[in-house]
């Protein structure tokens, strides 16, 4: 069968999906959705089917990136408009299969919005919501929309177009096509990609390497393992139109382990493309031969790093080299060898198959495109973003996340992961380029962004990122192996207040070795979160050191919690929980935290009832409470009896 | 030397995972994975074994094993607790789950219960930060952690 009978049966059979008469029912179920209990959700779908002899097509879809409104449901009726439910239990979807399936009330009080042509009374259009309608899809385009498992819808929409007009041309004008592009690594250096397969083309020797770099090992960012569940096709694709202009017969998928689902899925996808004659020899009879292997990673940060990834495929630790020469000349086994990162080889499909011009004609002078987030921490609507590049860090995070939960003061917005750093409120105007964010401080990384409210110690999150990277230094260079350890050592010791004024000075100068001498990414970049957060937030270090004070409320050796006496109730649940029986009371009786056996876990402030908030954190204050129970009385309204000083501590941590 | 797991003499089942990679140094990763998800961890004796296949050292075959945190040269317990102490559940919380858990389990991180009923990883990342904090048994992700929620779960196990 030729590419194009292929197509045109793809497009017949989601064209008939369309206009289905039966039911349509779509699940994200990647990941994400698994964890807020999608699956649970999927089988009382399947159940209250059959119970109900509906004849419905229920299909699994990946994250459209509404990971906060987790599971997503969407009911698509014949000739009715798609409709997206949101935090769906089993309960809620058996009750929207009745009330909308059956007696066709579309519960607006529970949809999220309506995707596709057509509205519905009371429910809006999901995609011009605040958090949807900045956002531009090229990588992410089929995510949440497609089943990932079913090559022929990715075909229907396009998918494998960009392959067939790659192979109409020659592999130099494939490569001007993606220079023409702008599109720059988006694994976080942003390497101009046509040239970096430019280089790797004109280097000598026949056998070359193509590697989809899927180590996806920043804590904080989950970007390509959306893209590898929810659209494998689309990075498949794209490593096949770069191993054809690069001239590479050989691929490999470097995925972490830690994503079972996503190898599942790109298994399945390798299995459909050879099965269609898009893998394996002479593709689609045009002479061009490509096999890929995956090769599952062990749970190592550095392998991220493109030598130390080489190295790891080879079988030995992944401990990088020193470059020259650059893997486009020698890499795996000593051969040339084209790396790019996941996303960006769900762009490079994208790009073949609506042409560069169009790519470039998102995002900023020097970057082009759009770039995908992981947004998460403390923001209301954390989840999966893709938005064109040159968007601010304030539209960001407030049109699109929402703001601050619980209506918290933002405090910074870290992002790159472990190589970035933490950037403040002053700098939201910022637009989001590589070269803005470099210049800040930071860096685009592979697209993490962890936002910070005011609960959040900027010299624990740069003690957290720095001990990371002081774990998976993989030791082969001192600078990294042994000057993140002293980093380490003297951001611990002020984190538990033994810090000392020239401490900070200490941490620049050491910093600035690490910066400038280490072998590879992980230690030149591994500096970058203190010197963020000291160039940002010096006042909270010099709290920690000169008054011996967390002002987030976050280093445990410089925080006590209390029981107010005047919100007490004498319930015993902070008693009974108490994993250091530091707690004394009875019945009716005020509470009392004994300070010498507290182990400051915050276990007491977690399960003291709202209605009460009596248990409270401080730093560096004292709080007036009774040496030992004393019993209950029952406040006047809106009295303080306590001596808790107003405007610190806090009465109940976010959950 | 005669050595028995899941009813099969050891050395079959070894040499069956083995035999397509002899002398295939550049295999050793993927061989690592294959013994330890059949047996559940990486015995000396596999160590040796593998060596002998692959035409290494025994130390080589350690030294890698040891650099990447998937690989364990001690039995697992029955159920694996991981806590993610990724960034986004760190500026959750993430680490005060880990300690609570530490103290029920008794354990630290890497370590397992005396009755060999649960063992305690920290992870860097799932990957499921919009669900911060993230705790994984076996393999069942728990999305928005609590300290009373985590006890709870394993108490569950």
């Amino acid at each position: 069968m030729t590419f194009d009978e292929i197509r045109g049966q793809a497009i017949l059979g989601w064209q008939a999906l369309q206009h289905s008469e039966k039911p349509r029912i779509l699940i994200g179920t990647a990941t994400c959705g698994r964890a807020a209990g999608a699956m649970a959700v999927l089988e009382a779908i399947n159940r209250e089917l059959s119970l109900r002899s509906i004849d419905a097509i229920v299909t699994q879809v990946g994250c459209i990136g509404l990971c906060y409104a987790e599971p997503l449901v969407d009911i698509i009726k014949p000739n009715r408009p798609r409709i997206c439910y949101s935090s769906v239990t089993p309960e809620i979807v058996s009750q929207v299969i009745e009330d909308y399936i059956i007696n066709d009330n579309p519960r607006a009080d529970l949809a999220l919005g309506t995707i596709g042509e057509g509205s519905v009374n009371g429910i809006p259009r999901l995609f011009e919501l605040p958090m949807l309608k900045p956002q531009v899809r090229i990588s992410l385009r089929n995510c949440g929309h497609i089943d990932p498992e079913d090559i022929k819808q990715y075909i229907a929409n396009g998918g494998y177009s960009g392959l067939v007009r790659a192979l109409g041309m020659s592999p130099e004008e494939v490569i001007e096509e993606v220079k023409r592009s702008g599109l720059r690594g988006r694994g976080g250096a942003g390497f101009p990609t046509g040239q970096k397969w430019e280089f790797c083309r004109r280097a000598p020797g026949k056998e070359k390497y193509l590697i989809c770099n899927a180590d996806e090992g920043d804590p904080g960012a989950f970007m390509d393992r959306s893209l590898l569940e929810g659209d494998p096709h689309a990075v498949l694709e794209g490593m096949l139109i770069g191993a054809y202009a690069i001239g590479a017969e050989q691929g490999y998928i470097y995925c972490r382990a830690e994503y079972p689902l996503a190898i599942q899925r790109l298994k399945i996808a390798l299995n459909q493309i050879a099965e269609h004659g898009l893998l394996g020899d002479n593709i689609l009879d045009s002479g061009f031969s490509f096999q890929i292997e995956i090769k599952e990673g062990a749970g190592a940060f550095v392998c991220g790093e493109e030598t130390g990834l080489m190295m790891s495929i080879e079988g030995r630790r992944g401990m990088p080299r020193s470059r020259p020469p650059f893997p486009a000349i020698s890499g795996l086994w000593g051969k040339p060898t084209n790396i790019n990162n996941v996303e960006t080889w769900g762009n490079v499909s994208a790009i073949l198959q609506r042409g560069g011009h169009w790519y470039a004609s998102f995002g900023t002078e020097t970057s082009k495109g759009t770039k995908t987030f992981a947004l998460a921490g403390k923001v209301v609507r954390t989840g999966l973003i893709e938005v064109p590049m040159g968007i601010s860090l304030g539209d960001i995070i407030y049109a699109i996340g929402g703001g601050i939960i619980e209506g918290k003061r933002f405090k910074a917005v870290q992002t790159g992961g472990p190589s970035g750093g933490c950037l403040p409120a002053s700098m939201l105007d910022q637009p989001v380029d590589y070269e803005s964010l470099t210049q800040a401080g930071s860096i685009m990384g592979s697209g993490g962004m962890v936002v910070a409210d005011e609960d959040t110690c900027m010299v624990d999150l740069a003690r957290y990122f720095l001990s990371f990277t002081q774990a998976e230094s993989c030791g082969k260079c001192a600078p990294c192996r042994v000057g993140t350890r002293h980093m380490l050592n003297i951001l611990e010791r002020i984190a538990r207040g033994e810090g000392e004024p020239v401490d900070i000075e200490r941490l620049e100068r050491l910093a600035q070795v690490v910066k400038s001498t280490s072998l590879c990414g992980l230690g030149q970049t591994a500096p970058n979160p203190v010197l963020t957060t000291i160039r940002y937030f010096r006042d909270e270090y010099e709290a920690h050191i000169n008054e011996k004070r967390c002002p987030a409320l976050t280093c445990t050796k410089l925080i006590s919690y209390y029981v107010l006496p005047d919100k007490c109730q004498g319930c015993g649940i902070c008693l009974r929980e108490c994993p250091a029986e530091a707690i004394s009371g009875g019945k009716k009786m005020v509470h009392v935290i004994d300070q010498t056996k507290c182990i400051k876990c915050g276990t007491c402030l977690e399960v003291c009832p709202d209605r009460f908030s009596a248990v409270v954190n401080v730093s560096g204050e004292k709080v007036a409470v009774p040496s030992e129970p004393i019993p209950v009385t029952t406040p006047k309204k809106g009295s303080r009896t306590s001596g808790k000083p107003s405007g610190t501590g806090r009465s109940k941590k976010s959950e | 030397m005669v050595f028995y797991f899941y009813g099969l003499n050891k050395h079959e089942r070894l040499s069956e995972i083995l035999a397509p990679h002899r002398g295939q140094r550049g295999s050793l990763i993927p061989v690592l994975q294959r013994v330890q998800e059949e047996k559940g961890y990486l015995s000396e004796d596999a160590v040796s074994e593998i060596a002998h296949f692959l035409g290494v050292s025994k130390s080589e075959v350690y030294g890698v094993a040891s650099f990447y945190a998937q690989f364990r040269f001690v039995p697992r317990g029955k159920h694996t607790v991981k806590v993610c102490q990724g960034t986004a559940c760190h500026v959750r919380g993430s680490w005060r789950i880990l300690e609570a858990i530490e103290r029920e389990l008794s354990i630290q991180p890497g370590g397992t219960t005396k009755d060999r009923k649960f063992s305690l990883e920290r992870v860097a990342c799932f990957g499921s930060c919009a669900l911060a904090p993230v705790m994984v048994v076996d393999d069942t992700v728990y999305g928005r952690m609590s300290i009373v929620k985590a006890k709870k779960i394993l108490a569950e196990h």
